[in-house]
């Protein structure tokens, strides 16, 4: 693998982290802390729509994100013939 | 059976399983010892991780603290699960390229510099023995609370199972045994939490019945809550009525505290030395990435059953005490009172409240984790908003009118305007310990909480140990004391190298064991600064050797020692010296601190490293190896 070949490969793993951690950043942060109260004034069911995301929704999603991050990386170490 | 023969036989059987694990995979190798020779499946590590990451805390505690707080319990629950995406994503594949045995190996050899490695062992020694003391605590508590034993023989048979397992088969006996005692421990936490989500809201899945309705009407000593209201919307009305200023999914803590504690644990629990390091025994790269989601699911599991279990018992403690008599609801059972439940299940109506039904009240009154002190004198005891009475509960070791255990203590008196006055002090533990006698469930469910209890802490403890050793015998003694400088590899053989962590793990076990008997007083305090220092030294110190290939010994040694001292000091004058918050500087709260000294550990880091040499040719090399997969192979040593 050439060098400009390792810093496409790495630019697109940085690329994918950070749409990543945008999600991660908006769920837990955004939903669960700073906006809270104004998606508090949603009700979903029994629940207040920020107290589920704090409580609950938060986590699900933590879940998601490293089950898709894991899946894309994999696509993209074949791409660049860099997997295992 | 027999409750007591129930408990014995289950902490029995699960000690012998345990044991067994431990002698079928003995450690041969370093290897074995330090990372299960590399070969552990991804989602057996992810389950391993999952015990490993639970302690005794999580298990028995943090539903009650979710419960105490409402929705300021959020931060733990999403430091505490939030920062496996940091690790997924920016720690554990690359971690797992470098493939050494420990996290001083990455800091030491990243940085080509014996300062940093020595610097990194004292980090991990500190954190792991502040966590660490806290577990074998948690052996000695459930031992005394379920098995009548004192506290100090119920620590010393945890060392000694402990023992065993760490010492003989090192990383491999335990990530086995923590498979096993991640089934204990969760099967013991979901039972009881789907019986009560089918008593209150007859939703099978907690998770949902957390947001359902309930099924049976009750008086909150205000005003009839009515069947088929939302559970939440129950408890914030019940909070408005009895006083309380905040309701139950509204948060008190300002937004900036709350940011503050919960960046501080996610980059904490990244950073934790026996976390990152159970990345290091997986086959491959790809096994590390998805590993961690298994991991989270695994603990996502508890966590997410968690809140419901902490607004569940939020919600019967108002139900099932509220103006109900002490003596007859506390009562001995007579065939009456039983024919009279027996009947009344039948008919599908609440049993909670009925005579003799409360004996669990009684129990945990006996063993200090409930105290009552009826202070308008009506029998009947009254839970709301505020203080019961002034202080520690002191026993007069006389029983009052009604049966209770009476309190010399001062009365607190109800703060005006208030409806009704509070006479209960509960401890939070009592949230998941009552559980299956507040549930009515049979006595091999009180048995499994007990083992599920001794599971979680001895999982964490073992852990943790190992982590200890492996920085003491690898690190200290094999990379830095024994080091060969003509070759720097280390002049222990393999076999010495493996005596002496083994030997480093025994007297790691006994030190744990001593703070476990002699606590240092602050154990709850003490957490926070592990995942301080955590968060303020192993996260920034890491990634920047990953994703920063220029940063170099100078920058690093500067970050983590303005970390470090930030992070330590701080934490020092305002938990220890003055919690009245004379040291504090923009309000920023001690739990907190651990953010802001990672930010700072950052751009001092940036800027130093800038200033001085880059780092060597063949480090730069290293740092483009570790960022592509291919090739990883088998960890080693050298």
């Amino acid at each position: 693998m050439d060098e400009q070949q390792a810093r496409a490969y790495w630019q697109e793993n940085i690329r994918t982290i950070m749409q990543l951690l945008g999600v991660w950043f908006i769920v837990s942060y955004g939903f669960g802390v700073l906006f809270v109260d104004l998606l508090d004034t949603i009700a979903i069911g029994g629940f207040k729509l920020g107290f589920w995301f704090a409580q609950q929704g938060s986590m699900y999603i933590f879940l998601i994100l490293i089950f898709v991050y894991a899946k894309r990386m994999n696509t993209i170490d074949e791409k660049y013939d860099v997997n295992e | 059976m027999e409750l007591q023969t129930l408990i014995y036989l289950f902490v029995g059987a699960s000690f012998a399983l345990y044991i067994g694990i431990a002698i079928w995979a003995k450690a041969a190798s370093t290897s074995d010892f330090y990372i299960a020779g590399g070969g552990v499946n991804p989602v057996v590590n992810g389950m391993a991780t999952a015990a490993d990451w639970m302690s005794a805390a999580s298990f028995i505690s943090l539903a009650g603290i979710v419960s105490l707080l409402g929705r300021d319990g959020t931060a733990y629950l999403m430091g505490w699960t939030g920062g496996y995406v940091l690790l997924a994503m920016l720690l554990a594949p690359y971690l797992r390229k470098f493939g050494k045995f420990t996290v001083p190996d990455f800091v030491g050899d990243r940085y080509y510099s014996d300062v940093a490695r020595t610097v990194a062992v004292i980090c991990v020694i500190f954190i792991s023995f502040t966590y660490v003391a806290g577990q074998m605590r948690g052996v000695g508590i459930v031992f005394s609370r379920f098995l009548q034993v004192d506290i100090n023989t119920g620590v010393v048979l945890g060392m000694a199972v402990v023992f065993v397992y760490a010492v003989l088969g090192g990383m491999k006996g335990i990530t086995y045994t923590q498979v096993a005692q991640y089934c204990v421990l969760i099967v013991a936490y979901t039972i009881p939490a789907i019986f009560l989500s089918l008593q209150i809201t007859g939703d099978f899945l907690p998770q949902v019945g957390f947001g359902g309705t309930i099924q049976f009407a009750f008086d909150n000593g205000v005003r009839e809550i009515p069947a088929g209201t939302y559970v939440l919307h129950a408890l914030d009305q019940s909070f408005k009525d009895l006083g309380f200023a905040i309701p139950y999914t509204e948060g008190r803590a300002g937004v900036w505290d709350t940011f503050l504690l919960t960046v501080a644990l996610m980059a904490g629990t990244a950073g934790l030395p026996h976390v990152i390091v159970r990345f290091f025994t997986v086959p491959r790269v790809r096994d590390a990435r998805v590993s961690a989601g298994w991991a989270l699911l695994f603990i996502s599991i508890l966590y997410t059953v968690c809140p419901a279990v902490g607004a569940f018992g939020r919600l019967n403690l108002i139900k099932n005490l509220q103006n109900n008599d002490y003596a007859v609801w506390t009562r001995e059972c007579t065939a009456d009172d039983l024919a009279n439940i027996q009947a009344a299940q039948r008919a599908g109506q609440d049993t909670a409240r009925m005579p003799c039904r409360g004996q669990w009240f009684a129990t945990w009154e006996n063993s200090g984790l409930i105290s009552w002190l009826d202070k308008n004198g009506d029998g009947k005891i009254q839970i709301a908003n505020g203080g019961a009475f002034k202080g520690k509960a002191a026993y007069t070791g006389e029983r009052g009118a009604s049966g209770e255990r009476l309190i010399s203590n001062e009365a607190i008196a109800t703060p005006a305007g208030q409806a009704v006055g509070n006479e209960v002090v509960v401890d939070r533990d009592i949230i998941v310990l009552a559980n299956p006698e507040i549930a009515a469930l049979p006595n091999w469910v009180i048995a499994l909480i007990a083992a599920g209890g001794l599971a979680a802490a001895l999982s964490t403890a073992a852990g943790l140990l190992l982590v200890i050793s492996s920085s003491i015998s690898h690190d200290l003694l094999g990379r830095v004391i024994y080091k060969d400088p003509e070759t720097g590899k280390s002049k222990l053989t393999d076999a010495q190298e493996l005596m002496a962590a083994r030997g480093a793990a025994a007297v790691a076990i006994l030190i744990a064991g001593y703070l476990g008997i002699n606590p240092p007083g602050f154990v709850a305090q003490v957490v926070a600064f592990a995942f301080g220092l955590a968060a303020a030294s192993f996260f920034p110190v890491i990634i920047n050797g990953i994703f920063d290939k220029r940063m170099n010994k100078e920058g690093a040694i500067a970050g983590m020692a303005v970390g470090l001292t930030l992070t330590f000091v701080y934490i020092v004058l305002n938990v220890f010296v003055d919690p009245s918050g004379t040291y504090k500087v923009f309000s920023i709260e001690a739990t907190g601190i651990g953010t802001i000294a990672m930010v700072i550990h950052f751009i001092v880091a940036y800027f130093v490293s800038r200033a001085t040499a880059a780092p060597p040719q063949d480090i730069q090399d290293m740092v483009e190896s570790i960022r592509i997969p291919r090739g990883a192979g088998e960890a080693t040593a050298h």
